[in-house]
């Protein structure tokens, strides 16, 4: 229970105005007073000002994101659709490649938002408050991208919309039996809820803001608050909001990952039907999500300098930890994984594994995953290694790598060798598929630097929450 | 709560059902003897001349992108004085309970009424899925919109679509041959008999080491064949009763 709820009046919470204040004992009235370090107009004038001013180098960073997600994603992309799937390395066998891979990618480093916003919020994490928002926002671009991946690897993209079950004058429907249609119904879900959670958290920051903005910001501030005046009424309904939401948004974290892998557990391939691609993939999901959110929020408080106040040691410290027990799951999973495969009894399962652990090729790749997944993240049980942010930031670089090896290396080394041998072949990517994957990264920083100007990247209810509870 | 399950079941079964599409109801089969198969690939150039094949050319090919709605799968085995060579000709084997038709979203793959998974290109939006589960790798993608140059436009098959880019595709049993088989049988008030229907590859074979018809007609040559001591499918084990049957008389291997 918080100190907040005894001071109700008639039932509702009235903390601002009741002189029940004076009631409280020493702890709770300490509880209420501000931080001597930072005032809560400190982090007003701290938020917008990151929002506000805006040097030359935002500009020249921008332009040239700009130029290069549209020559690598969207350029490369728009030739694929006028010229053909044939431009790609795809080949009979292995008709899945690298643009699954960056969906499953994509959508695995999207659950990490909704991890640190709605499971740690349901658990009172305090160290999520400065670090939710960016989070969320990861997971959302993320998502996008995912969607857009789909959208990529699809042959007529033109009739994309062929899946979403409606009435319609094609008088055909979906086959809800097919693993993808579960997928639309996931993600889409996911989206959704991810959105209005987003926006549920923004709205008090966004009237805070508003006062202090003016043209285009002021309009759309003034119409995305929705009237948000911080009355107790509207903080009450707002945190019930809030709770409610996570709780419900937190199961999806595991149920898209899971519907993702099955996609590919439900086939019949050797290496992918396997019934621990659920937990593996969930695991895999979580732990380069956080990775993921090392990786921006370190970028973050070297953009912004006003943001390093906010993010601190501790966070660090805590994620650091997440990350080593997601570490030691995730490896659990891959020698699991492995050695389903070779007590499978199957030869074909067996030559997967061969080909996957042996051939020369391949075995440098699963080496290397398990040097950036499993052994390097073991120095994470240091607690000098942890709170390093230098330390810390190589690392995320080299799970988010080991992490997209594993999704890369579950397609590259199953679908070349399925059941025929005459039919085997070899997969490598063209040079297409590896400009839209280099082009994703380049269009996710382009949203997150446009968002991170409109919007405030660290939520300024959550920090003053923060530093009046600490 | 059972009982309320298997009524519902019973009403998606019933168009599974064989007698629910009445006359008109067949299990199309091909046998296909592999004691008389000479692997001479003229199964392949007729298939290519009926269903409107592109062709691809070498480099594409050398990608594993050739379009072979069946092909010949040559096995070689031992070193080189003692070789043996051993082939077999591997067409979309029309599962009855076909991986493919889990995993297409929008319906482009579906079974009918005669146990054959047939594929809706109009439908097809390029997923992939059904290539992918596909345990035989008889589907294939049209990676271009594939051109015929002028002259070549002429040889077309007029009853068979050409395809666009982005779309799957795969042995059809020339179900065009198929519709046009029942229609005349019906047209003569009568139910389809062995030899009114030849697809391509059927009628191509010059050693007559394939035989198409009906298994749900007990008397057909492909039911005789069917019953033979040599019968075996492909990937039984894997559980996706296939409609191609091959004939094979397992030799015990002599050592020289």
């Amino acid at each position: 229970m918080s100190p907040f709820d005894k001071l109700r009046v008639n039932g509702k919470p009235g903390y601002q105005t009741s002189p029940l204040i004076l009631s409280l004992s020493k702890d709770e009235q300490r509880y209420f007073q501000l931080n001597k370090n930072i005032s809560y107009k400190e982090i007003n004038d701290d938020v917008i000002d990151a929002m506000t001013r805006t040097g030359p180098l935002y500009y020249v960073v921008l332009a040239i994101v700009t130029i290069l997600t549209l020559l690598l994603f969207f350029l490369p992309w728009i030739y694929q659709i006028k010229v053909g799937q044939g431009v790609t390395g795809l080949n009979n066998p292995s008709y899945w490649g690298v643009y699954l891979v960056n969906f499953v990618f994509w959508v695995g480093v999207a659950h990490a938002g909704t991890l640190i916003s709605a499971m740690l919020y349901i658990t009172r994490t305090q160290w999520r408050r400065s670090v939710h928002r960016s989070a969320e926002t990861m997971t959302f671009f993320a998502l996008i991208i995912a969607v857009s991946f789909i959208m990529v690897h699809m042959g007529r993209v033109w009739n994309f919309y062929w899946v979403l079950p409606y009435p319609n004058q094609r008088t055909i429907w979906t086959n809800f039996i097919s693993p993808l249609m579960f997928d639309v119904f996931a993600i889409g879900t996911y989206f959704l809820s991810s959105l209005i959670f987003l926006y549920f958290g923004l709205i008090p920051d966004i009237a805070a803001i508003r006062h202090r903005s003016a043209g285009w910001r002021r309009r759309l501030y003034v119409m995305l608050s929705l009237g948000w005046r911080g009355t107790d009424r509207e903080w009450y309904i707002r945190d019930k909001a809030y709770m409610l939401f996570s709780v419900l948004i937190m199961p999806l974290v595991v149920s898209v990952h899971s519907i993702v892998s099955w996609d590919f557990a439900l086939g019949i391939v050797p290496g992918l039907h396997k019934t621990v691609f659920a937990p593996y993939f969930v695991t895999g999901a979580l732990y380069s999500g956080f990775a993921g959110v090392v990786l921006l929020i370190s970028i973050l408080r070297r953009v912004q300098q006003s943001s390093a106040k906010y993010i601190t040691e501790r966070h660090y410290d805590r994620i650091g930890i997440t990350l080593l027990a997601l570490s030691l799951l995730w490896s659990y999973l891959t020698i699991l994984e492995i050695v389903m495969g070779l007590t499978s009894h199957s030869s074909f399962e067996l030559e997967h594994l061969r080909y996957k652990l042996l051939n020369p090729g391949f075995a440098g790749l699963t080496a290397l995953m398990i040097f950036s997944n499993t052994i390097l993240p073991l120095s994470l049980s240091i607690r000098k290694v942890r709170v390093s942010i230098t330390c810390q930031f190589i690392i995320s670089i080299f799970i988010l790598t080991g992490m997209w090896l594993e999704r890369f290396l579950i397609f590259g080394t199953s679908l070349p060798r399925k059941f025929l041998p005459y039919a085997w072949h070899d997969y490598h990517p063209g040079w297409v598929e590896i400009a839209i994957t280099a082009g994703s990264f380049f269009l996710f920083i382009l949203m997150f630097m446009i968002f991170m100007k409109i919007f405030p990247v660290i939520s300024i209810t959550e920090v003053k929450e923060e530093w009046t509870d600490s | 709560m059972s009982r309320f399950l298997d009524k519902l079941f019973a009403r998606f079964n019933i168009y599974r059902e064989p007698g629910y599409y009445g006359k008109y109801d067949y299990k199309w089969t091909i046998v296909i003897d592999l004691d008389k198969c000479d692997g001479c690939e003229a199964c392949v150039i007729a298939c290519h001349a009926e269903n409107n094949l592109p062709i691809v050319g070498e480099e594409e090919c050398s990608k594993n992108r050739a379009f072979n709605w069946i092909r010949i799968e040559r096995y070689v085995e031992g070193e080189y004085p003692d070789v043996r060579v051993k082939f077999i000709p591997i067409l979309c084997q029309q599962c009855g309970k076909a991986r493919c038709e889990v995993g297409c979203p929008t319906y482009a793959t579906y079974h009918n009424q005669d146990g054959l998974n047939v594929q809706v290109y109009n439908r097809c939006i390029g997923t992939f899925t059904c290539a992918t589960y596909c345990p035989y790798d008889v589907r294939h993608f049209n990676w271009f919109s594939y051109k015929w140059e002028a002259p070549l436009e002429q040889q077309l098959n007029p009853d068979v679509t050409v395809r666009e880019k982005g779309v799957m595709e795969k042995c059809t049993f020339c179900i065009q041959r198929i519709r046009a088989g029942k229609d005349h049988a019906k047209d003569e008030g009568r139910e389809v008999t062995d030899g009114d229907i030849q697809p391509a590859c059927v009628q191509t074979c010059p050693t007559g080491a394939m035989t198409f018809g009906d298994l749900n007609d007990p008397e057909s040559r492909v039911s005789q064949l069917a019953k033979s001591e040599r019968r075996y499918r492909l990937f039984e084990d894997l559980n996706t009763d296939p409609s191609v049957i091959y004939l094979k008389r397992v030799m015990k291997q002599t050592k020289q």
